[in-house]
């Protein structure tokens, strides 16, 4: 699979694939980044991925710069060029599976009907479906640990509000267009809620992990009662 | 120890950024003026990289609780310390209970404030900025209140030195205890008086109409009120691209410059999103970030078109200053 490079600043280089969103591209993409966590360039700074590209931070200081006509960016370039080479020698374990309970509807989903009306289903439905998917974490961003999901059935795919909400509580599940989403921190936003999961997805004193999903999840969902939510939150189980 | 008297417009404790989480979709915060940090630092004598009180605008009302050492950098606030004037860009003694009452910013929108020996605040995943939205960093997630008490850090050999040179140089006749050394005005003026902010063409920039190409360089954009840490949203002429296919969202970076579907630039800047969806037409340059960060709302910017090689010759070059001048304090300090 082809790949080109390109900078993105003068301190970042992005390789970038075929603009999809497409499995087999995000499982290369996977594969630069535990290619680059093996072999830890001391010039590497970060990688960020996304969908169908991955950016390299890079730190000038730490580039072997002979003369003044030397380029930070070629130098990166051809080291990358030469990491990229073992490319295809990087296993990618299977994807970890995480389950996600969710208490649908009830005042923490309070979009759950209008989401059921546009798509003419009952919530039941829509619960249904939403349960029944298999979906895979392309990437985070937006807030920390908020994963961008694809898998999600166009059976319920509906618009966001026309308004956004000023506050979407920590835990909130919502629909925009095709996607699913949850929202780690409390933030405004214009997703339908259609319920809230107690797991906490943001942890920043968990330094290692300090999201609960990371890029290649495979998610699940599954509904909880009322009671189970409240007790999960007050419990931690 | 730091009393804060008044908190100021927005005061928060900053450093180059929380660096390696944003796969994580952990933003990176950090100065808005990475250039005043570093020279803030190293006149106090400590590493580079140590945080530093970021102030905008209106700045706060400091008390020392102890004698120390601090250098205010950035924007030139009219700021007083005991009541006098505080000069700019270099290292100032400040004796126990002294206050600094930052003022408001004259020229400029930023500035930092030093103090020898670093803050003593936590380290959260590798860095010491606010989080703001997420509660991390910095004093308790937060931006600074009323009645704050910040503690810093026990002074080091290198800011122990600065601290006794200053005690042995200072002259009754300026009133000031400082040194008779500061950065260069000749040097700053490069560094922030340029009427341009150099920019490099961005990854869609060629799908941008002709018409919007040439106006992206040729006219001034005003930055909205909706300019904050997080971007500057710009006003100008509208920016039309041709194409008008869905981008898939992707990685930006410290002064990438988006267009929405408004037309209307938005700078992306030191509290910006992991990743951004919208076509990027220009990318800052590194070394003018700091221009841009002492913008105010209102004020107006144009755009000069450099190459991505200057930009990072030019980069290189403000590294080496920063390594020059580190070296010169170590040789006013030597004896």
């Amino acid at each position: 699979m082809d790949y080109t490079l390109h900078p993105l600043s003068d301190q970042t280089v992005a390789i970038e694939f075929p603009q999809k969103i497409d499995r087999a591209i995000h499982m290369k993409i996977r594969q630069i980044g535990l290619l680059l966590d093996d072999k830890q360039p001391k010039w590497l700074i970060e990688y960020v991925p996304a969908f169908a590209s991955i950016a390299i931070h890079y730190d000038v200081k730490m580039l072997n710069l002979q003369t003044p006509n030397d380029l930070p960016y070629d130098i990166v370039t051809t080291e990358l060029t030469n990491i990229l080479q073992e490319l295809n020698e990087i296993e990618v374990e299977a994807p970890r599976t995480v389950k996600i309970p969710v208490f649908y509807g009830g005042s923490t989903g309070p979009d759950l009907e209008e989401v059921a009306k546009h798509n003419g289903k009952t919530p039941n439905e829509v619960i249904d479906i939403h349960t029944n998917g298999e979906y895979t974490v392309y990437m985070l961003g937006f807030a920390p640990g908020f994963p961008y999901m694809g898998g999600m059935s166009t059976d319920i795919a509906t618009p966001r509000k026309n308004k956004p909400r000023l506050a979407i509580p920590a835990g909130s599940v919502g629909i925009a267009g095709e996607q699913t989403g949850i929202y780690p921190i409390e933030t405004p936003g214009g997703w339908q809620i259609i319920g809230q999961t107690p797991l906490a997805l943001f942890n920043p004193e968990n330094e290692e992990a300090p999201t609960l999903l990371q890029a290649g999840d495979q998610i699940r969902f599954y509904a909880i009662t009322e009671e189970e939510f409240h007790n999960w939150k007050e419990n931690g189980k | 120890m730091i009393r804060v008297l008044e908190p100021g417009l927005l005061s928060t404790i900053q450093d180059e950024g929380r660096k390696g989480y944003q796969r994580y979709g952990i933003i990176v915060n950090g100065v808005m003026d990475p250039f005043a940090l570093q020279v803030a630092n190293l006149l106090v004598g400590n590493d580079i990289e140590e945080a530093a009180i970021e102030v905008t605008l209106t700045g706060p009302t400091l008390r020392f609780e102890e004698e120390t050492l601090i250098a205010v950098c950035g924007a030139d606030f009219s700021a007083l310390l005991d009541d006098k004037p505080l000069p700019l860009w270099r290292p100032v003694l400040v004796g126990k209970g002294s206050i600094l009452n930052m003022k408001f910013s004259k020229k400029g929108c930023r500035a930092l404030i030093a103090v020898a020996g670093g803050l003593d605040v936590p380290v959260v995943m590798d860095s010491k900025s606010t989080y703001i939205r997420a509660g991390i960093g910095g004093f308790k997630g937060r931006s600074l209140e009323k009645e704050d008490i910040l503690p810093t850090n026990s002074l080091s050999l290198i800011n122990q030195k600065i601290l006794n040179l200053i005690k042995k140089q200072s002259s009754a006749s300026t009133g000031f205890k400082t040194v008779p050394w500061s950065i260069s005005e000749v040097f700053l003026k490069t560094e922030y008086e340029r009427s341009t902010v150099r920019v490099l063409k961005g990854r869609q920039y060629d799908e941008f109409s002709p018409d919007s190409q040439k106006l992206f360089w040729s006219e001034t954009f005003k930055l909205s009120t909706q300019s904050d840490r997080m971007g500057y949203r710009l006003d100008g002429p509208v920016l039309e691209r041709k194409v008008s296919t869905d981008l898939l969202s992707e990685a930006v970076a410290f002064g990438t410059i988006q267009v929405p579907a408004d037309g209307q630039p938005i700078v992306l800047l030191a509290d910006r999103q992991t990743i951004g969806g919208y076509p990027k037409i220009g990318q800052v340059a590194s070394v003018d970030l700091p221009i841009l960060a002492q913008k105010k709302p209102g004020e107006a910017v144009q755009f000069e078109e450099i190459t991505h090689r200057e930009a990072q010759q030019l980069y290189r070059k403000r590294e080496q200053d920063v390594q020059l001048l580190k070296i010169a304090i170590n040789s006013k300090i030597a004896f």
